[in-house]
């Protein structure tokens, strides 16, 4: 393996930018790294840590300041020209061209990359297989889905195979069957064709898949080696608890999260895993007094993630939320969304069809769903966006599409897409959303202090939010729908791009909403978020096809196999009916 | 009330911040107007001062020489060259080294003295029919008072009628006066149009509108939070233009600055109001900036500006009639040069408000159902 | 293994991937309702409204008459006018009805004929004042010309009547106008439209579509492939290019068949030059869309380097002439004054090769400089 060639080589690069006129930044502070032939290396790291930055670099789409780096046997400043023509890049914001339909757009990057008739024969219905985006070759790009763009972005950086392969982020906003569609067939490159693959994500299971990993921090590499090497680092920290009768699993996460000897914590099929400091083991774990009963459990990457994270990420936050209570069931009284045979059709096409289901006040309902099954859809129509064909909304008792502006000011939402203002700075849009909502005075201020605090946007106050590297971007976009504190709050795929350490906090400020009888309304591709929920519902191709809590869903899926995970039991669900809806077609 | 009006006001802070912070956006909303009001200032002139002629002097008399001596006088002609035949001036022509070739006929001078009418050809370049029109203007008029002087000190009967002109509002007739004014309405229409356009179909592109849509303003506090900040970039754009036309030009104003700007502020939330229609036709911001073009090219073509109203076909006239830029370039000519007072214009500013009238509400109604 | 071909693949590629870009360019072009607009519905537009809604001919000038005189000769100078098709007269009764009317603006002009207005003509020396409103200066200089022409029409017959010949002024001015017999307005208003519109599909709708590239970042992916940044420019330019042509076709032909405008040069001549200039405002726009990289800045500066400068600066509407020494060199700077000589010389007067040649030279060079400068701008680099 040694001996293999290298297809890049990093010698010490450096790169800052200049923000402003005063302030530069340095966004990769002497990096060096090399990448060999026919492996595929993953880049994870929270938000800044310089992994587009680097990615752009061995693209020769930006010149380093200073170091070297060397680009399939090219120097990429030297010969930037050179070295594009053997690589592929797919940027973290694939800039389809939204006019054009999906064949046309593929056809094009065909053309430019050469790809001879031939090729396309056995290439096309490949790629299309894969993205599942054949019924829809005559779509405009600009029609499709967030998840459906980020595939055909995809397919057009795979219609040849290049030497070297640079992704950065393909997988934000794809739906976990596609998702693992599209590692099937970049493996299969590896495999067959010898490829190179550098992939930044912050997927961690994708990134436990790949041989090499390269975990960074702010500019600087922290660590790197095989996935397992990087894991073996958390055994024997990992427990899962089970916390009280009644009390959601993200109450409990929340919590326990917050403790000073606790390194990490998810919910998981109606319990919590938390990863333990490992110089604080010995400690009994209690909360609010209690001893909890812990069980060990096999440490996974993102386990050795975070761990690693914690040591250098400075202390955090560990000020517990309010005291452990039961789920406010008996409270949970009012009906506030209600959906009944909720239609919506495009021409002929039907991207919702006769979708009906109520969210009770204070609940986390997740709306999960591959892309195009109509989740965005039923948001917009949902929010007031998108008249209905048929069927009724109710939000807190109104029409929101022709309700006055009154009913429209408990609501707090979030796009898929970030749409806050790209020339103000991050106090500007902050500001702005803050008197939008009617915020005043001292309670503006306030507020506005709170979230950027809370969201670690202080460093940001200043500059301009079209400047914000993506996953400080969904922050400030989560920061400026919760600034008025909303009694309903719609999320659009709110954590797609964010690092691992921001979904943690995201989902425990979800939490203490939900226990303060906040309604929360989500859409995620990430089905581990699903566990926070307290109910969810599965659509495809606009149908309802599975409702009910996690572990029901999970209970659902059961097929022999035991405890599939969330992602599991989502992938069989929509498969299975998919096949019925063949087997009936047919 | 009073929430509506701080909502109103945050999005106008907003929309003033967007526009005013980037320093090139900022220098491009008011170095064009500037520049624009001195470059049609000392461009837009039919004033001609130096016209170049080609000289065919077929008499060669005591007269001829007097007569070529009084045209140059003028101080207007400059002689490209004298030549003996038309042929060889006709290359002057060709060539756009002259505008006219006066042609003095055989028998100039004697035909003056038996009173027989004496031929002298003025013959212009008629690509731009316009100038030469002028410029032939010019040269008959200074060879008529020739012919009057000339007759005159010889004894001659003096020519019958004349015909003396005062010119009110504008005694030298200058172009430059009756331009300027009316470029405060053209230059803030081109530019708060665009504008208005463009910013609506900015928030489109990127999302921002879906935002406004969802957060608890109405359509018409997001119309007027629109409408408000192009309205204080147009007067600003407008007295800019004002300060060149006072300071710089030194055109004398004679009526007053309350009609001006309660007639300007009317002006500009009729054309706002169009931008704001053109913005609920536009899907993207490249479309807002063509559509206004293709709305202004007319506009500016049937407002008066160059060529007067009433020559016009009744279609086209009625077309004027829905046309803000008409009512403004009246309304600032006559406040401007003729003084006119409020009274007087009381019909020009109904028709705008009654053009704001019907494009705002419906752009108000399009923001919600131009949805998808 | 697919892997390593010779990708660029030298001629065959370059043309190979800039026939991709220009099929790219052209679907996003047609699919995109404000291109037609632009080089289809405007055209037409602005064609009909100069050929017949923009005359710079003035006629029917609404005039007050007042007639302080009932004698013979005053009524044949106020029936001069009455006749005249230039004017349409009223008559008022006492000159303060006639300076009212003139304040409203209902009039433009008040003739009066003076009250010793026979007396004087027996003596030799009759005067009929005019007064006119100078707000628009120009209406008002050409009606005052209208004005004198009356009269000494008038004059002329009243001489020739009397026998007394040579009476009404010595020289007979013969005027004549070369190139435009008709002195019709919309001779010369046609070169201009074609200069429009050239500008504005070649520089304004070049300079949108690439500014909305950067500005939407379908860049970054494109750069990363086997294409140059010179077949990207080629592939942006080649459609607009074909549109800018189409308009000039529908210019020169509408102006034909609507109004008899004829084409004294050669047709050939008269598309080589506009293809020049199409160069040059497509070099125009790709330049400033490079060096902004934001459609709505990139608008702004479109129109007040080339929009402003071709409708005012480039001898259309306004002789250069005219204006101050400085600005005359300013307009040198524009390429638009190239070009407009260039196509009134074509339409009106012929195939005039010395002013052909150096105007299409200049163009030539212009276009060669900047198209260089636009390669050079457009480096494969974000930010």
């Amino acid at each position: 393996m040694e001996d293999r060639p290298l297809s890049l080589v990093a010698r010490d690069l450096r790169k800052s930018f200049r923000r402003d006129a005063k302030e530069t930044v340095e966004a990769l502070g002497g990096i060096s790294l090399t990448v060999r032939k026919g492996t595929l290396t993953a880049l994870v790291g929270p938000d800044g840590a310089g992994k587009t930055t680097l990615l752009r670099l061995a693209s020769g789409l930006i010149l380093p300041d200073s170091g070297s780096l060397t680009v399939v046997g090219l120097d990429v400043a030297e010969k930037p020209q050179a070295v594009q023509d053997r690589i592929g890049y797919m940027p973290q914001r694939f800039g389809l061209y939204e006019d054009l339909s999906v064949q046309e757009n593929l056809d094009l990057y065909a053309d430019l990359n050469g790809v001879s008739p031939a090729e396309r024969r056995t290439v096309y219905p490949r790629l299309f297989e894969m993205t599942q985006l054949g019924p829809f070759k005559d779509r405009p790009a600009g029609k499709l889905s967030g998840g459906m763009k980020q595939k055909l972005g995809l397919a057009c950086t795979l219609v040849r195979a290049p030497e070297l392969l640079l992704l950065d982020e393909p997988t934000v906003g794809v739906d976990p069957l596609s998702r693992r569609e599209l590692w099937e067939i970049v493996f299969k490159l590896i495999r067959e064709d010898g490829l190179s693959v550098v992939v930044a994500t912050s997927y961690l299971d994708e990134a436990e898949r790949c041989e090499h990993a390269v975990l960074m921090h702010a500019g600087e590499i922290l660590a790197e080696g095989p996935p397992a090497e990087i894991t073996a680092k958390a055994d024997g920290c990992c427990f899962l608890v089970k916390g009280p009768e009644g009390v959601p699993a993200r109450s409990l996460q929340a919590r326990l999260f917050a403790l000073p000897g606790v390194v990490d914590a998810v919910p998981e099929a109606g319990r919590v895993r938390i990863v333990r400091r490992p110089d604080r083991l010995e400690e009994p774990l209690t909360l609010e007094g209690l001893q909890l009963e812990t069980e060990p459990t096999g440490a996974r990457f993102e386990d050795a993630f975070m761990m690693l994270f914690d040591s250098v990420a400075g202390e955090r936050d560990h000020t517990s939320p309010a005291p452990l209570a039961a789920s406010p069931e008996n409270a949970a009284d009012g009906t506030v969304v209600e959906v009944r045979d909720l239609v919506r059709k495009f021409g002929d096409f039907t991207a919702v069809d006769h979708v009906t289901f109520s969210v009770r006040r204070g609940e986390v309902y997740g709306l999960l769903g591959p892309n195009g099954a109509g989740k965005s859809t039923t948001f917009r129509m949902l929010c007031g966006l998108l008249p209905a064909t048929a069927g009724t909304l109710r939000v807190a008792g109104n029409d929101l599409l022709k309700a006055g502006a009154k009913a429209r000011e408990r609501l707090g939402y979030v796009a898929q897409k970030f749409s806050l203002y790209g020339q103000l700075t991050v106090g500007e849009n902050l500001e702005f959303f803050a008197s939008a909502y009617g915020l005043r005075g001292n309670r503006k201020k306030e507020r506005i202090a709170t979230l950027t605090a809370a969201f670690e946007l202080e460093r940001f106050r200043d500059l301009p939010s079209g400047q914000l590297p993506g996953g400080f971007r969904q922050r400030l976009a989560l920061a400026a729908a919760l600034l008025h504190e909303p009694d309903i709050l719609f999320l659009d795929e709110a954590t797609s791009g964010a690092d691992p350490l921001a979904r943690r906090q995201f989902w425990g400020r979800i939490t203490a909403l939900s226990e303060q009888g906040v309604t929360v309304i989500v859409t995620t591709h990430f089905m581990e978020e699903a566990e926070y929920c307290d109910r969810v519902i599965i659509l495809d191709a606009g149908r309802n096809l599975a409702e009910g809590t996690p572990v029901e869903i999970r209970e659902r899926a059961v097929s022999g196999k035991t405890a599939p995970s969330m992602e599991e039991a989502f992938i069989a669900i929509v498969e299975r009916e998919r096949a019925k809806r063949t087997e009936k077609a047919a | 009330m009073i929430v509506s009006l701080l909502r109103i006001l945050t999005l106008i802070r907003k929309e003033l911040l967007v526009l005013l912070k980037d320093p090139k956006s900022r220098a491009s909303l008011i170095l064009p107007p500037i520049l624009q009001c001195l470059i049609f200032g000392y461009a837009a002139t039919y004033d001609l001062n130096s016209v170049p002629y080609a000289l065919v002097d077929q008499d060669r008399s005591a007269a001829s020489i007097a007569l070529v001596a009084k045209l140059e006088g003028s101080g207007i002609f400059r002689r490209e060259g004298t030549f003996a035949r038309m042929t060889e001036a006709v290359p002057q022509l060709d060539a756009r080294r002259a505008l006219l070739i006066v042609v003095i006929g055989n028998g100039f001078e004697r035909n003056l003295e038996t009173g027989v009418p004496a031929p002298v050809q003025v013959i212009a370049d008629g690509r731009n029919s316009n100038t030469s029109g002028i410029a032939q203007s010019y040269a008959g008029a200074i060879i008529g008072d020739f012919a009057a002087a000339w007759r005159a000190e010889r004894g001659f009967p003096a020519a019958g009628v004349t015909v003396s002109t005062r010119a009110w509002f504008n005694p030298q007739l200058e172009t430059r006066w009756s331009m300027i004014p009316s470029l405060i309405g053209t230059i803030t229409m081109m530019m708060t149009m665009m504008l208005t356009a463009m910013s609506v179909a900015r928030e489109r592109e990127e999302g921002t509108f879906d935002q406004l849509l969802v957060a608890p303003f109405t359509p018409t506090e997001i119309m007027i939070g629109k409408a408000v900040p192009s309205m204080i970039v147009g007067i600003t754009q407008a007295s800019a233009v004002l300060l060149v036309a006072l300071f710089w030009f030194k055109i004398p104003f004679a009526g007053s600055f309350f009609t001006l700007y309660a007639g300007l502020a009317l002006f500009l939330a009729a054309a706002i109001g169009f931008g704001l229609f053109l913005s609920s036709l536009a899907g993207n911001m490249q479309q807002a900036m063509i559509l206004a073009f293709v709305f202004l090219m007319p506009f500016m073509l049937l407002s008066g500006l160059m060529s007067p109203t009433e020559n016009m076909p009744a279609v086209l006239q009625y077309l004027t009639m829905i046309n803000p830029l008409t009512y403004a370039i009246r309304i600032t000519r006559v406040v401007y040069l003729e003084g006119g007072r409020f009274a007087e214009l009381l019909p020009d500013m109904l028709a705008l408000v009654a053009i704001a009238a019907v494009t705002m509400p419906f752009a108000a109604w399009m923001f919600r159902h131009r949805l998808n | 293994m697919s892997a390593p071909r010779t990708m660029a693949g030298g001629f065959a590629g370059l043309l190979r991937r800039t026939r991709a870009l220009i099929r790219k360019e052209t679907r996003q072009l047609l699919r995109d309702f404000s291109s037609i607009a632009i080089g289809i519905v405007m055209p037409v537009t602005l064609l009909v409204l100069f050929g017949y809604g923009i005359n710079l001919d003035v006629r029917n000038v609404p005039v007050a008459v007042l007639m302080e005189d009932d004698s013979a000769p005053a009524r044949g100078v106020a029936a001069a006018f009455e006749l005249s098709p230039y004017f349409s007269t009223q008559r008022v009764r006492t000159m303060n009805d006639a300076e009212r009317m003139l304040m409203a603006g209902d009039v433009r002009a008040i003739v009066r004929i003076p009250s010793d207005f026979a007396r004087s003509i027996d003596l030799g020396a009759a005067d009929v004042q005019l007064i006119i409103n100078g707000a628009d200066a120009n209406t008002a200089r050409i009606s005052l010309g209208y004005a004198q022409g009356a009269v000494a029409t008038w004059a002329a017959k009243e001489a020739e009547r009397t026998g007394n010949a040579g009476a009404a002024g010595g020289i007979a001015v013969e005027p004549r106008l070369w190139f435009n017999e008709a002195n019709d307005s919309s001779y010369f208003l046609v070169p201009g439209l074609i200069v429009l519109v050239m500008t504005l599909i070649g520089a304004l709708l070049t300079a949108l579509v690439m500014a909305r590239e950067w500005e939407r970042g379908t860049f970054e992916a494109l750069f990363v492939t086997p294409v140059r940044s010179a077949e990207i420019l080629l592939g942006k330019t080649v459609p607009y290019f074909v549109l800018g042509l189409i308009g000039l076709a529908l210019c020169v032909v509408g102006s034909k068949l609507l109004f008899g405008v004829p084409l004294r040069g050669s047709l050939v001549i008269l598309t080589l030059v506009s293809m020049l200039y199409l160069l040059v405002a497509l070099g125009l726009g790709l330049v400033i869309s490079s060096a902004t990289k934001s459609q709505f800045v990139a608008s702004q500066v479109t129109v007040l380097v080339t929009f402003l400068p071709a409708m005012m600066l480039s001898g259309f509407m306004y002789d250069p002439r005219s204006m101050p020494l400085a600005v005359q060199a300013i307009t040198y700077v524009f390429p638009a004054r190239y070009f407009v000589t260039l196509l009134q010389t074509l339409f009106l007067s012929g195939n005039n090769w010395s002013v052909i040649l150096p105007n299409a030279a200049v163009l030539a060079g212009m276009a060669a400089a900047l198209l260089a400068l636009a390669v050079r701008l457009t480096r494969k680099r974000i930010a």
